[in-house]
């Protein structure tokens, strides 16, 4: 039986002699990633062995660092894994900026989103990942994001240290006219048997001459000493006495600074503006109307002399706007499209197994529920911000992104120059989360600049145009059906989820073609999951709507895992089995997840009686497992609920599988991160829309988890030695599900929609 | 004609009243967004017509509830150790306590946030602020009490900060702290009429005994 | 031209009176350890202290700050701030970071004040700061670790 999928795929195969050229070129080798096209730039002193180390004759190390650190500890995780093949001195590490190349695209990340599932071993998998990889060899970006840093870049990176290790071996075995094999690296030093030893600040200048080796042996992992490591990160001083410098802290010569307002409704513009009043104020050089660009919305920006002066100068503008299509966009409308699609179509299948509706026919308990997640903002601490200078033909971007190549390419068109003549500077990131993948600021900041007259100008959005013209998490809504033998077995379980496509809004805005394949992205965290369902049917209905969506936090697997983990719970409940034990079941032939729930079971003292809470109110736990970029997550919520009904968790216990720890604190605290980040948004975040319009403005109506309500955090780490998976959104998932289940227990009241309220 | 006094006083009651309204007209807010017009305060003179002095006392009282009773005097008159926020009372955010003195907990005073004046942050919504942000104390806890509960608080020395009726009465008249209700910044809905009006409804309510509803 | 103390120099600023202190600090003085997060003294990251106690400086009008001495995170110095530090490095609290200077600034003036300060302290006087990245169970850890190494 032929597949939707497969037949989408077949028929651009299918095509003849590009069919053939496809055929040609997949079956080549990929390409090496060790060398960029163009040489690295140099400081003084300093030589580059390949594309991803620099060594200077004061013998400090560069780690050549072509991801954006958004306090996901990737700066330090990669230098590691770097260092350690390297053989180099820790302490002599530094991360330098990596320039735009082709080698740093990401790889891995993209071939993620294929919607196959993980337990596919088939052919068409393997072709359609190789095909996609080799693509993004060629055609791909740089991004930092889909917690794919380390998955992709682990053997690239040791093959880079690998090699400049090799070279500076080479160079003093030449020097010492001595056999290469009887010299070894050792901490930033290279020995000789004779006891003659050089740094490799000594050697570097010598080894960048040596020819690149042919083959590079990796390190036995049972050798590594600072891979696993709990290594401390390499920033922290920095971010800790003011000195990191984030993206809105860039600081030029001459700068000037830029407010906007842009329509309040989503996708209007601007009709007309007063800027009279405005103009008087003092510091104002300038006032201009930017239009919608690359999914920023139309506005009006003033430019000044300091930051305050454009912001005071802002709310004196007077603005009419031209809503547009958006206006009459509600909340409780969307919410109604979105069941509507489910009633008329359960949309793409992606996923199949048996026959479900026969097992449902035949069942003797049948369950179903139907579940809802709302837009949520990303909320980063760090508000939107760049800063652009455009000047003799060329320009400059100072940004906090994760995606530097396309920021450069979106600046070069605004300013209508070549991307060679744009410099893309990356500064740390005050929390990414998904936000700034996104370049709306960055089209936004070049247009504003341009008009500056060569001055470079920093763009900074107040946090009420932040949250009010974000790249939303799609609201969805999503039905299940389950049922269940006489002896409480499941029989089949169908998922039908409905909601905007976040990928072809994404490569529309960004590359202005519309996006073709199936979203991954819309039924990930459903479709994709280890439980063995005995028949199934997972789908999802694409709904168009003009509210702007983009990548937040775990994506698909953060609303999806609350629905899929939330009704497994109710199929427990019916069947009257422990949800541990019903998931249990599910796993039998999954090793790995087994560990990993046994695991937090056993942790968190499943199954053994809780003490109240100190108010006396009862506690009571909840689960959930969850497998999201490469990890497997499953965590245990302690919950107790106040007599004003306000929510409180008072603990989760973590257990990750996430292959082979690179760095074991990095990886706690990326649990903790995502468990905070996830159990934020399931107590408070809802973004209402009201004539196209959000709602949500700051942190006074848009509240974020804070200090005294935050559970006390256990993470267990399963040790082991396959390669390293992503950590970054993996925590977050679980959480919302582990909490509702535990509310179910402790009050009876099964909610179906985020944020939870109880009644 | 010939007037009587009573008839002379029931006339300079009646344009005194009829300034008091037509000044509190004038220096109400209307809150921020708010289509309705501001609340006001009924004026002394409609309440002149109660013979009975013990009613006129209560129904003064009563009037002067509106004040005591809406959110912007209870979120500050709570009756445990966090304030209240927002026309909706809802429990401050974030986390807020009375500290030891009602000023603050160690490192987070109320004036950490809280300046001296009102801070408009943005066209819908600013920051409220007095030189002597804080919350009452604990004694002085009125939110979920009734309104002649509280009336019999204001009355005991024990629990008013010791004042006489002439130092309460000159408190709920002039106290800039208790002022800020009129003039809340954008975001809220200000209290009822007006600090004068008010000031005026206590000493009337006073002079008439201080009876409680 | 107003007359600001900031971090135990005199400075003289140009800025309109009722600009906010944040936006001095961060434009005309170029001093950008002190962050915008909200402009509303909702999430913290814009703390200083004046005279020691932590203010909110995106709502605080330079003509409000009179004599009383501004520190900032540039300047936040001393033996307890060297143990408030080396907590939290040795706790790794930090992840972004965009925060941990208001959260600092708010820390060590409740480590000044309370020595030792309880669970219930702590809540009170950094639940002014929000974080994004989590790191709020390891500033929890690392004020208690502070609290014990403290200097005599």
């Amino acid at each position: 039986m032929v597949t939707r999928r497969a037949a989408l795929l077949g028929s651009a195969g299918a095509a003849g002699a590009l069919g053939a050229l496809m055929v040609g070129w997949t079956a080549l080798p990929a390409k090496p990633r060790l060398v960029t096209s163009d040489p690295l730039p140099v400081g003084p002193g300093q030589s580059a062995l390949n594309g991803w180390v620099k060594i200077g004759a004061d013998n400090t190390v560069g780690i050549v660092m072509c991801k954006a650190e958004m306090g996901q500890g990737i700066y330090t995780g990669l230098a590691m894994v770097l260092a350690e093949e390297l053989d180099a001195d820790w302490a002599q590490v530094r991360v330098e900026q990596a320039p735009i190349d082709k080698i740093y695209q990401n790889i891995v990340g993209i071939v993620d989103g294929l919607p196959f599932h993980p337990d596919d071993h088939g052919t068409l998998k393997a072709i359609a990942e190789r095909v996609t990889g080799k693509a993004m060899r060629e055609f791909g970006l740089m991004l930092t994001g889909t917690s794919s840093s380390m998955r992709d870049l682990w053997l690239p990176m040791r093959q880079a240290g690998a090699s400049a290790r090799a070279m500076l071996v080479a160079a003093a075995a030449q020097q010492w006219k001595v056999p290469a094999a009887e010299c070894r690296a050792e901490a930033g030093r290279v020995l000789h048997a004779s006891g003659r030893s050089a740094s490799f600040g000594e050697l570097a200048a010598a080894a960048a001459s040596q020819p690149l080796p042919e083959h590079v042996a990796l390190k036995n992992p049972k050798t590594f000493k600072l891979i696993g490591q709990p290594r401390k990160r390499l920033e922290a001083a920095s971010k800790m006495d003011g000195s990191a410098r984030f993206g809105i802290d860039v600081l030029q010569p001459g700068m000037q600074y830029a407010s906007v307002e842009m329509c309040p409704t989503l996708g209007g513009r601007v009709a007309s503006f007063d800027a009279a009043d405005a103009q008087k104020l003092p510091g104002v050089k300038k006032v201009l109307a930017v239009p919608p660009l690359y999914g920023s919305t139309g506005g009006v920006a003033v430019i000044a002399d300091t930051p305050y002066r454009a912001m005071r100068a802002v709310k004196a503008l007077r603005v009419e706007w031209d809503h547009g299509a958006a206006a009459n966009l509600s909340t409780d409308g969307i919410y109604q499209q979105l069941a509507q699609a489910l009633d008329t179509d359960d949309g793409f299948h992606f996923y199949k197994h048996g026959d479900v509706d026969a097992a449902l026919k035949g069942a003797a308990k049948t369950l179903k529920a139907e579940y809802r997640a709302p837009y949520v903002a990303h909320t980063t601490m760090e508000p939107m911000n760049c800063t652009v200078q455009f000047k003799d033909g060329r320009a400059t971007v100072w940004a906090a992104t994760q995606v530097p190549d396309m920021a450069r390419r979106i600046a070069a068109k605004v300013l209508g120059l070549a991307s060679e003549q744009v410099d893309v500077q990356m500064q740390l990131l005050g929390g990414g989360f998904g936000r700034r993948c996104e370049v709306d600021v960055i089209a936004q900041a070049a247009a504003i600049a341009r008009e500056a007259g060569g001055v470079p100008v920093q763009l900074i959005w107040s946090r009420e145009q932040d949250t009010t013209h974000d790249f939303y998490r799609p609201a969805s809504v999503a039905r299940f059906q389950a049922g269940l033998d006489a002896s409480g077995q499941l029989l089949g379980w169908v998922n039908a989820s409905a909601g905007q496509a976040v990928l072809p809004q994404v490569i529309e805005r960004m590359v202005g073609l519309p996006g073709a394949m199936p979203d991954k992205t819309t039924s990930e965290g459903a479709f994709d999951q280890p439980y063995e369902w005995p028949a199934a049917r997972i789908g999802h209905e694409v709904v168009e709507l003009p509210v702007p969506v983009g990548f937040w936090r775990s994506v698909g697997h953060s609303h999806n895992a609350f629905f899929k983990e939330s009704f497994l719970d109710e199929v427990a409940h019916a069947a009257g089995r422990d949800p541990v034990a019903l998931r249990a079941a599910l796993l039998g032939k999954h090793p790995r997840h087994l560990k990993v729930l046994q695991r937090v079971a056993e942790l968190s003292g499943w199954g053994k009686p809780l003490p109240a809470a100190a108010d006396g109110t009862p506690r009571a736990r909840g689960v959930a497992l969850h497998q999201s970029f490469g990890s497997i997550v499953a965590q245990v919520a302690e919950v107790s609920v106040s007599t004003d009904k306000r929510i409180r968790v008072h603990r989760v216990t973590c257990v990750i599988d996430c292959g082979l720890a690179i760095n074991p604190n990095l990886v706690r605290q990326q649990m903790e991160s995502g468990i905070v980040y996830g159990l934020s948004a399931a107590l408070n975040d809802e973004v209402r829309i009201e004539k196209g319009q959000v709602q949500q403005s700051n942190f006074h109506n848009n509240p974020v988890l804070r200090f005294d309500e935050c559970p006390v955090i256990e993470t267990d780490i399963i040790a082991s030695e396959e390669s390293p998976e992503g950590v970054g959104e993996p925590g977050t998932p679980p959480v919302a599900p582990a909490v509702a289940n535990a509310l179910f227990t402790l009050t009876g009241q099964r909610l179906r929609s985020l944020p939870l309220r109880l009644a | 004609m010939n007037m009587t006094n009573r008839h002379m006083n029931r006339a300079r009651l009646l344009i005194a009243g009829g300034w008091l309204m037509a000044s509190g007209c004038l220096q109400a807010q209307p809150a921020a967004g708010a289509s309705a017009p501001a609340p006001t305060l009924r004026p002394l003179s409609q309440f002149s017509n109660i013979a009975d002095d013990k009613q006129r006392s209560v129904a003064l009282f009563v009037e002067a509830g509106k004040v005591i009773q809406h959110p912007r005097c209870l979120n500050c008159h709570p009756s445990g150790d966090r304030p209240l926020q927002g026309d909706g009372m809802q429990l401050h955010q974030p986390l807020v306590l009375r500290g030891k003195d009602g000023f603050g907990a160690t490192a987070m005073r109320c004036a950490s946030c809280h300046g001296a004046r009102n801070f408009d942050a943005t066209r819908a919504f600013s920051v409220p602020g007095d030189k002597h942000w804080h919350l009452a104390p604990i004694e002085m806890a009125w939110h979920g009490r009734t309104l002649g509960q509280i009336c019999s608080q204001l009355k005991d020395r024990s629990r008013n900060g010791d004042r006489t009726m002439a130092q309460l009465i000159e408190h709920m008249a002039h106290d800039g702290l208790v002022g800020w209700a009129w003039a809340p910044g954008a975001g809220r809905e200000p209290a009822p009429g007006t600090q004068k009006a008010f000031g005026e409804l206590i000493e009337a309510w006073a002079a008439s005994g201080a009876h409680c509803p | 031209m107003t007359t600001l103390t900031i971090n135990r120099k005199p400075v003289e600023v140009q800025a309109e009176p009722d600009t906010p202190l944040l936006w001095v600090l961060r434009g005309e003085l170029q001093l950008t350890g002190t962050k915008f997060g909200c402009g509303m003294a909702l999430c913290g990251a814009c703390t200083v202290h004046l005279d020691g106690e932590p203010a909110r400086s995106c709502v605080t009008p330079i003509a409000a700050v009179g004599p009383r001495e501004v520190t900032t995170i540039e300047g936040l110095s001393g033996p307890q701030v060297a143990v408030l530090k080396a907590a939290w490095i040795d706790v790794d609290v930090v992840q972004c970071g965009y925060c941990q200077s208001g959260q600092l600034m708010a820390a060590a003036a409740l480590l000044r004040q309370i020595p030792k300060p309880t669970d219930a302290d702590i809540d009170a006087a950094m639940a002014g700061n929000i974080c994004r990245c989590g790191t709020y169970p390891r500033i929890r850890a690392a004020i208690h670790q502070a609290a014990g190494m403290q200097p005599a």
